[in-house]
């Protein structure tokens, strides 16, 4: 990493990601939070921030496809890894990640503060659970704050999300 | 085309949430400057020094402001938003403190810097001066009053108010049965996952000030900032963007920040932006505490209440900006759907060095349901009768409605409840919770040694309160209608609901339908959002304005197609011949044949060009009482509030040992009207369910007696997760309509959370045969409780 110095004096290092599958560069203190690197450096904005203390999962990102809470982790320490932010869930071509269907479909969102936070959390879990009974959907979740829903239409959008996931992959397994 | 009133219609604004593109204020003005606040860590002192000279020389500091710094309105206490008679030692804070501060957090120094993190820098190198004064901390301190929060408010009383109706006294001391209870019930707070935020800019050309902020009402906020900041309200534009939840904690307005970030944006020609962190949302914004209540009532052999007194404090925290609402709606609601044919209610409102108390979804209702159902379930125990029979026999029937309830409500207006069915409600709700098996399944669980006890409880939530809202609806040449409303949303689905109203009335498909909310710009007279008010309040005026709107485009197709008004009719977006749908034009040419123009800016338009033809050349184009366009703008003001209702149930197991709570099952019967869209209605009962559950059994504002708040984290204060709501959520609707609005509907915002303490106290209390009288319980205090009723 380069040192550089920002217009206040301070040290500024160089942080290369690859984030939704663009290579993205900033240019960051050693003390920017990687959420707020995320939100005012790269501008995606969808990454929220519910607590700085990583009590209440907002904040989750996908770091090289694990769900991580962004306001735990500085910049600098994730440079070279591979991120996907709640911008990056859709498809190229727009169409909505599973999970994210299941979100609208089942009510699972009302003010949307945390939900980015919870779309890839659930999107990390149902990748190693692809087939939740109640529990372990209750499981997944059980990390992250919802103050809107209650938590009930998230519980259902795990599910409808894992069936969205079936159907889609066996309409895939159709066409070929 | 078919109605989507009542149906469930998929929300509009999710697509740009799911997405992460949804606009909260902190997503907005990158590169604006960033405030950060040096805030009391004393609850009670007096400041002798701040020193901020080593924080002038912290790299990127731009500005650093203390009271001394504030100018003209901005140097005076911010305002008494609900002044009432009662409200006779009425407090509020200065914008940054001036000479003493009266709660931790309590805004002392802003500064303003390049960034958040180099204003937080400077924020450390303050110094600030104390001389700590002794806090009062809780009712019993304030009412005591050996110290006083502030020093010319005697006895720490902001207010003392009562209500009456019939001869309480009397009635209870000519009863057969008389019991009394001590009853303490405390809530926590909104904590909505977005913190306040407010961002601010000062177009120095222009003379305007544009001002966005996490709040439940923008046009409370412009006034108020135009009013402190000494500007035109012409100059002053307030934007609601996404709101992360608001819950109740932000129609509290203006906040400190809300005034001095603006000024500061004006005074330094620069875009000012404060967001609040989660310990500040904690210590600085504002909560719901305690009441205790002393209730005394006389009632038959049957249960039937004769008599009614209830006295009670109330804790208010450090300041009343928001009056004495929340006691107000205590003291009305309390009585549900019960009539006692005497009632009298006393309050004590105190001051105490906490953060500021102000409504909380529910607002003070929880507290109301509470006291009246734990008294039902008193004397149902007293007389030996089921609990639900007790309730029956002192419900309102059905053929009493409109009740008067000799009482003023909270919006300054008679307690006359519009219209419900109670006895039909618990009907519904015993049939879904499994009442009368109920006593055959704690036999059969007390067999196994288990402890698993049932209760319920029944509110009445006064909604749509006024005193009004508006809308106006456009149909622009494309065909595509834009809404706008002046009221602001923070999760409710609005933008859909509102939608729906307007696509049905004007028969439009939704998808063409756009609604704008909080924007005043857009709209500038409205009330906010609050006690479960709009989509009563807003989606009547929405549906008023469509319905005007839709006149003039019948009016304006008659002329075009030389037909009777009254026999056209409006399906899919085409204005057509009733019965014959090939027959019409589409609404956006009808917008263009309303609006005569002299220059053609595309096809369509040259239709409506003065050459084109087809005018009657003996009149003006634009008629002497007629406007161009299609357009319609009303408002609705209801004659009084809308009274919604509902009977929660819970079966819950305690467990012998650790004394943990745990929810078998949980039901909900709810009546709001009509529902324009179950699926947000059940979303608003589901999560108000959850904040219900949390109040009685998780969430509690620990302060030590020195002031201190020593759970503000995330990590302290238990907020619940998905292993804390119930496995088993069952709801059923009764649907009563409201006379008093055009779409017969009633709010629903804030009943998931009303009897959540009231029904878990009645539940436990079943289930481990011990008295429940304060709540919130946690199993420590569970455990505590059967150590002193003989260790159970």
């Amino acid at each position: 990493m380069t040192a550089y110095q920002d217009a206040n004096g301070e040290e500024l290092h160089e942080v290369r990601l690859t984030v939704n599958g663009t290579a993205r560069a900033a240019r960051v203190p050693a003390r920017r939070l990687l959420s707020d690197c995320l939100r005012h450096d790269l501008r995606l904005t969808g990454t929220h921030v519910g607590c700085e203390h990583g009590v209440c999962g907002a904040c989750t990102i996908l770091l090289d496809g694990a769900a991580v809470r962004s306001c735990l982790l500085l910049a600098v320490s994730v440079d070279g890894t591979d991120i996907t932010t709640v911008e990056g869930l859709a498809g190229p071509d727009g169409t909505l990640s599973p999970v994210q269907q299941a979100f609208a479909e089942c009510h699972g969102l009302q003010c949307g503060y945390c939900t980015p936070g919870f779309l890839t959390t659930i999107t990390a879990g149902l990748a190693v659970t692809p087939d939740p009974d109640d529990e372990q959907a209750r499981d997944m979740i059980g990390g992250n704050l919802c103050r809107c829903t209650g938590y009930q239409n998230i519980l259902a959008a795990v599910h409808r999300a894992a069936e969205i996931t079936r159907e889609r992959a066996a309409d895939a397994g159709g066409r070929s | 085309m078919s109605s989507l009133f009542g149906t469930r219609v998929q929300r509009v604004e999710d697509d740009r949430l799911i997405r992460g593109h949804g606009a909260y204020v902190d997503d907005l003005g990158a590169g604006a400057l960033a405030a950060a606040f040096v805030r009391s860590p004393h609850a009670h002192a007096r400041i002798t020094d701040i020193d901020v000279s080593a924080a002038q020389d912290v790299p990127g500091v731009v500005a650093i402001y203390t009271y001394e710094d504030l100018t003209g309105r901005l140097a005076e206490p911010l305002p008494l938003l609900i002044p009432h008679p009662a409200l006779t030692h009425g407090r509020t804070p200065y914008p940054l403190a001036h000479g003493e501060v009266n709660h931790v957090g309590e805004a002392v120094v802003m500064v303003v810097a390049t960034d958040r993190y180099a204003a937080e820098d400077a924020v450390d190198v303050i110094d600030v001066s104390y001389e700590p004064l002794p806090a009062v901390v809780g009712i019993e301190a304030a009412r005591t009053a050996d110290n006083l929060v502030h020093d010319d408010v005697p006895g720490n009383l902001a207010a003392n108010a009562t209500q009456e109706h019939g001869d309480a006294a009397a009635a209870i001391a000519a009863a057969t049965h008389v019991l009394e209870l001590d009853l303490e019930i405390e809530r926590s707070a909104s904590t909505p996952l977005e913190g306040r935020g407010v961002l601010a800019e000062w177009d120095e050309q222009a003379g305007r000030l544009r001002l966005w902020t996490s709040t439940q009402t923008s046009t409370g906020v412009r006034a108020a900032v135009a009013a402190k900041l000494g500007l035109d309200l012409s100059q002053v534009d307030v934007i609601t963007p996404d709101v992360g939840g608001g819950f109740g904690v932000k129609i509290v307005h203006p906040w400190p920040e809300e005034v001095l970030v603006p000024w500061a944006a004006r005074g330094l020609g620069r875009p000012v932006k404060f967001t609040e962190d989660r310990l500040e949302h904690f210590i600085a914004s504002a909560h719901e505490r305690a009441q205790l209540h002393h209730v005394t009532v006389g009632y038959d052999d049957d249960g039937r209440m004769v008599g009614l007194d209830v006295r009670f404090w109330h804790d208010n925290g450090a300041y009343v900006p928001y009056g004495l609402i929340v006691p107000i709606v205590t003291s009305t609601q309390l009585l549900g759907p019960y009539k006692p044919p005497a009632y009298r209610v006393e309050f004590d409102s105190l001051y105490t060095n906490t953060v500021q108390v102000t409504p909380f979804r529910g607002a003070g209702r929880p507290h109301g349901c509470f006291v009246m159902e734990r008294t039902m379930d008193a004397i149902a125990a007293e007389r030996g009768l089921d609990r639900a029979v007790v309730r029956e026999r002192n419900f309102i029937q059905p053929d009493e409605f409109p009740y008067d309830q000799g009482l003023i409500f909270q919006d300054g207006r008679p307690l006359i409840y519009d219209s419900g069915d109670y006895p039909a409600l618990l009907t519904k709700l015993k049939d879904l919770v499994g009442w009368d098996a109920f006593p055959a399944e704690q036999a059969a669980t007390a067999a196994e040694g288990r402890r698993v006890g049932i209760g319920l409880a029944c509110y009445v939530e006064g909604t749509g309160v006024g005193p009004y809202e508006g809308a106006h609806v456009v149909v622009e040449t494309s065909g595509k209608v834009k809404v706008a409303t002046g009221l602001t949303t923070q999760g409710q689905g609005h933008q859909t609901a509102f939608a729906q109203l307007v696509a049905d009335e004007l028969g439009v498909p939704l998808h063409d339908v756009d609604v704008v909310t909080g924007d005043t710009r857009r709209f500038g007279y409205a009330v906010g959002t609050f006690a479960s008010r709009a989509a009563v309040m807003s989606g009547s005026a929405v549906t008023l304005a469509a319905r005007k709107a839709k006149d003039k485009a019948l009016r304006v197709a008659a002329d075009a197609l030389e037909v009777a008004a009254a026999d056209l009719e409006i399906t899919d977006g085409v204005v057509h011949v009733k019965g014959d749908p090939d027959s019409g034009i589409g609404l956006g040419t009808v917008a263009v044949l309303s609006n005569p123009l002299r220059y053609a800016f595309d096809e369509a338009a040259a239709a409506a060009t003065q050459f084109a033809g087809g005018a009657d050349l003996a009149k003006p184009p634009i008629a002497a009482d007629d406007e161009p366009g299609i357009e319609g703008r009303a408002f609705f003001s209801p004659l009084r509030s809308t009274f919604a209702s509902g009977m929660h149930a819970v079966v819950v197991e305690t467990d012998p040992q650790t004394a943990e709570v745990t929810i078998l099952r949980y039901c909900v019967v709810h009546d709001c009207g009509p529902l324009i869209n179950p699926l947000i209605v059940e979303g608003q009962i589901h999560g108000g369910v959850a904040q219900g559950v949390g109040g009685a059994l998780y969430e509690r504002m620990a302060y030590d007696e020195t002031g201190q708040l020593l759970n503000a984290s995330f990590m302290d204060f238990l907020m619940p997760y998905a292993s804390e709501v119930p496995r088993t959520l069952k709801i059923d609707h009764l649907e009563t309509p409201s006379p008093l609005n055009p779409l017969g509907i009633k709010g629903a915002g804030e009943a998931g959370v009303i009897p959540g303490a009231a029904v878990l106290a009645a539940a436990i209390e079943d289930a481990e045969g011990i008295p429940i009288r304060s709540m919130p319980i946690s199993p420590s205090d569970l455990f505590e409780l059967r150590a002193t009723h003989g260790g159970r």
